[in-house]
């Protein structure tokens, strides 16, 4: 307010009246901009983000990405293929309805019937096979082959009231989309707000495309409510704009500051930080798809230098992740030795990163035939992971060191996946979140010969292929008991790394800047959410 | 002079076609948004239903047709990012760079005029030569960088004006803009303030010649002999004259700032046309990419017309040229 009042005088004193609700409010800076309001449209992290604070789902995700129940009081598996939701009572829609089986039946219905969606969510309903409430506040699932991430997966679907959506009493539910319902909610009534009713600690009070959206609190929430009687969420993609708004004073909290506005954050007294291990790993990938050499690879003598495991272990051995950590990163990373930190589930335990070992690299060269090394191109994407062109142009000089000559082919995001899903790198640089931080979802993207029909490898465009290591991921996936199903995937990993399939190289570090007196609870999933924001005790 | 004004329109048909292409082609050129939009573990079931459901799996002749046949029918397509028609969704962003333009013209003729008629009566000083020095800078700074320093300054170090974003709006005509609202003016002041910078100094440079040529100019000289007063002399007769040329200057740079606010707009992240151009060419929303060129496109085309026709009203000449040629 300070500052309006410097420029505009008294025309705009009027204005001071706002200010005891301002103390309520909450202000944050977001680096993407959610596509839609409807929970279903898009299955992105922005529009999951945003959805989460309005709209709850049967389970959700803990600070480590891990499954808690929400609308669901308890989750149980009752044989491998069959799981029993107990749904929580006296939980009531923001129009005063009251939540039932009904409502999770309908919301499951209309998630194929999405119109115009540009990625849905069914992937993360393709599992269940039926689904029946025998009472309002149960429901019961069965899945078409034993599905033990089924909870977690669910985490990602909204429950929307099926009484506002205008549904026929009776539903039945259908893997194609409910029959006896004859028109389907559409985007825009959840855009325009007419249909966009949850469950969740807050509700919309406006939203306006490309500039903000603006929640009030749920007053009759049956969770603990929020401090905050209003929320802003203004999306600001440039992260330099962002940071100047947080600096400026227009918001209190920011998504995502740019790395090497970091320190000037932390060493100013009015601005603080928080810091979540996130799940993204950043890793190295190689096209294991011809004989010959793949693109960008040259003087092999017209081989394919990385179907040789000891090419890959060389290249491994070249990195020096701490340093890249350390420098590069600026410290918001940690040096990775598999595809998940650990301890999440389907890790290893005593597992460290590899060290850099230059000597041995040279000499496995020369083993496998390559004493004077070989040219190589590295493709990589320079403005979708943090510092992304840089890491690739440190890696390619420590190629470069073991005579793996390597120069980088640096791109934006969307012409690099569109070429890096071609094949048309050689070795590539890449990320991956998994969305349920366990094991066998970047195993099953990335390292597993690809099944476009079984949605295996659907990230592995080079084609690695390890049939001793897809048995043991196939086994696991089938084992509904946590404790063997996460011991196997662990062996699955394993034998992934020692192969040097791909080479990990380390995991983002999520962070957020807000100003003083604030506090959040960091999530892994990278998501911000209001409810998790609060007051620092001190200064409450 | 109506067979002036039909070559005339021809020629910007065709202008408008030939561009309907290369927008269509460049576009297409840019990489496939199924990457960008589907969720990365999406299996081909899904990525093969995405694909058809945005025509991407036909022959690009056959989705150049159907664009042709639906832009014929004012039609540019659905979003491919927000599901919505493409055309709506800009239209939607359009208040919010009129007003920006609109401000930063304001701001220009009110800087720019005085400043250079100024410099062009004392065009010996020092306050003359300050002005004539200030405008070259104001020619060669790139606008990105003058809109960080403003925000550092104003709004990071004193917090005088917030950084970005747009502020409360009122409503006027069914349309929110921010100009009617005082508490919304705070957030106009920079990003105007960065449109203007270069055509300010433009003006400041017509005005300065202007100023100068018309001061030797025997009206002006009469008026002296008359005994008016300075302030008339220069309010009215001075005035009057020199504003012709920068009349028509703002007129065709108002709509390269409507057109073209983009960088401003993204460093301030104001919500108008140039932020969505931005954020569409980042995710290939190619329906949003092409609708917005196309507009730019018309608009230009309409606005060289426009000024074709007046000239050749204005001036004959003009036109038995072109019937000559």
């Amino acid at each position: 307010m300070r500052r309006i009042r410097t420029i505009m005088g008294a025309a705009v004193a009027a204005l001071m009246l706002a200010l005891p609700a301002a103390a309520q409010e909450l202000r944050v800076g977001l680096s993407a901009e959610p596509s839609s309001v409807d929970p279903h449209f898009h299955n992105l992290t922005p529009n999951h983000q945003l959805r989460s604070h309005v709209f709850e789902s049967l389970t959700d995700q803990d600070k480590n990405q891990q499954p808690i129940p929400k609308l669901a009081e308890s989750v149980r598996a009752v044989d491998p293929t069959t799981w029993e939701f107990k749904l929580r009572r006296g939980v009531k829609f923001t129009d005063g309805t009251e939540f039932t089986a009904r409502d999770v039946i309908f919301s499951y219905c209309r998630v194929p019937k999405v119109e115009n969606s540009p990625s849905s969510l069914v992937v993360s309903m393709r599992a269940i096979a039926t689904m029946t409430a025998p009472d309002p506040y149960t429901v019961i699932v069965t899945t078409t082959a034993p599905h033990p991430i089924l909870a977690n997966e669910l985490s990602n679907i909204a429950i929307i009231s099926a009484k506002a959506a205008g549904a026929p009493e009776n539903l039945t539910f259908n893997r194609a989309g409910c029959t006896g319902v004859e028109a389907w909610p559409k985007t825009e009534d959840f855009n325009n707000l007419k249909l966009a009713i949850g469950t969740g600690p807050f509700r919309y009070a406006s939203f306006t495309r490309g500039d903000r959206i603006v929640l009030e609190r749920n007053d009759g929430y049956w969770g603990e409510k929020p401090i905050w009687q209003r929320v802003t969420l203004r999306p600001i993609t440039q992260a330099a704009s962002r940071v100047a708004a947080l600096l400026a004073g227009d918001v209190d909290f920011i998504e995502n500051p740019p790395i090497q506005d970091l320190p000037r954050i932390k060493q100013n007294p009015q601005f603080a930080t928080a810091e979540a291990l996130s799940s993204r790993i950043i890793y190295l990938h190689f096209n294991y798809l011809t004989e010959t050499p793949p693109p960008g690879v040259t003087d092999t003598a017209g081989k394919n230098p990385f179907r040789d495991r000891r090419v890959r272990e060389a290249i491994s051995l070249a990195i020096d992740r701490d340093a890249i950590v350390a420098r590069i990163m600026g410290g918001v990373g940690v040096a990775a030795a598999e595809l998940l930190p650990n301890p999440l589930p389907g890790t290893n335990a005593g597992i460290k990163p590899e060290r850099p070992n230059i000597d041995r690299a040279k000499q496995l060269l020369a083993e496998a035939g390559y004493p004077n090394g070989f040219g190589l191109v590295l493709g990589t994407p320079n403005d979708r992971y943090i510092n992304d062109g840089q890491i690739a142009q440190a890696i390619a000089q420590m190629l470069t060191r073991i005579g793996i000559r390597t120069q980088i082919d640096a791109m934006t995001a969307s012409t690099f996946f569109a070429r890096r899903n071609r094949a048309e790198f050689g070795f590539w640089l890449s990320g991956w979140a998994a969305d349920t931080a366990e094991m066998s979802n970047p195993l099953r993207a990335l390292a597993a010969t690809p099944d476009r029909n079984r949605g295996m490898g659907t990230t592995n465009p080079g084609g690695y292929s390890n049939p001793a290591m897809d048995a043991k991921l196939f086994e696991a996936l089938t084992i509904v008991d946590d404790a063997r199903r996460n011991a196997l995937l662990a062996e699955a990993s394993k034998m992934v790394m020692a192969d040097f399939g791909l080479i990990p190289l380390h995991f983002e570090v999520s962070v957020w800047a807000f100003r003083r007196g604030l506090t959040y609870t960091a999530q892994m999933n990278q998501y911000s959410r209001a409810e998790l924001v609060q007051q620092a005790a001190a200064s409450r | 002079m109506l067979v002036f004004i039909l070559r005339r329109l021809g020629q910007s048909a065709f202008v408008v076609a030939a561009m309907a292409v290369l927008v269509f082609l460049g576009v297409y050129a840019i990489g496939n948004p199924i990457d960008i939009l589907l969720a990365p573990d999406a299996d081909q079931t899904e990525r093969d239903a995405a694909i058809a459901r945005l025509g991407l799996d036909k022959p690009i002749y056959v989705q150049f047709g159907v664009f042709l046949w639906n832009l014929l029918h004012g039609d540019f397509g659905k979003s491919f990012v927000h599901g919505v028609d493409a055309l709506g969704l800009i239209i939607s962003r359009m208040p919010a760079t009129m007003e920006l333009a609109i401000v930063a013209l304001g701001m220009t003729a009110l800087i720019g005029v005085p400043l250079g008629v100024i410099a062009g009566l004392r065009h010996n000083t020092i306050i003359g030569r300050t002005i004539m020095t200030g405008s070259v800078v104001g020619f060669s700074l790139p606008n990105f960088w003058f809109g960080i320093m403003l925000i550092l300054f104003f709004a990071v170090t004193l917090q005088w004006l917030p950084a970005g974003g747009r502020g409360p709006t009122g409503t006027v005509f069914g349309l929110e803009l921010s100009l009617f609202n005082p508490a919304g003016w705070p957030n106009l002041i920079m990003p105007a303030l960065t449109l203007a910078i270069y055509k300010t100094s433009l003006v400041i440079r017509l005005a300065y010649a202007g100023t100068r040529e018309a001061m030797l100019q025997d009206y002006v000289r009469f008026a002296r002999a008359k005994g008016l007063s300075p302030s008339r002399i220069i309010g009215v007769h001075l005035l009057k004259n020199i504003l012709i040329p920068v009349v028509t200057v703002l007129g065709l740079e108002l709509g390269a700032m409507i057109a073209f606010a983009v960088v401003t707009e993204q460093v301030f992240s104001w919500p108008g046309m140039g932020k969505l151009l931005i954020d569409s060419i980042y995710r290939l929303d190619r329906p949003v990419i092409v609708a917005y060129l196309m507009i730019v496109v018309v608009m230009f085309v309409t606005i060289n017309l426009v000024v074709d026709i007046l000239y050749s009203i204005l001036d004959p000449r003009v036109r038995l040229q072109d019937i000559e040629s």
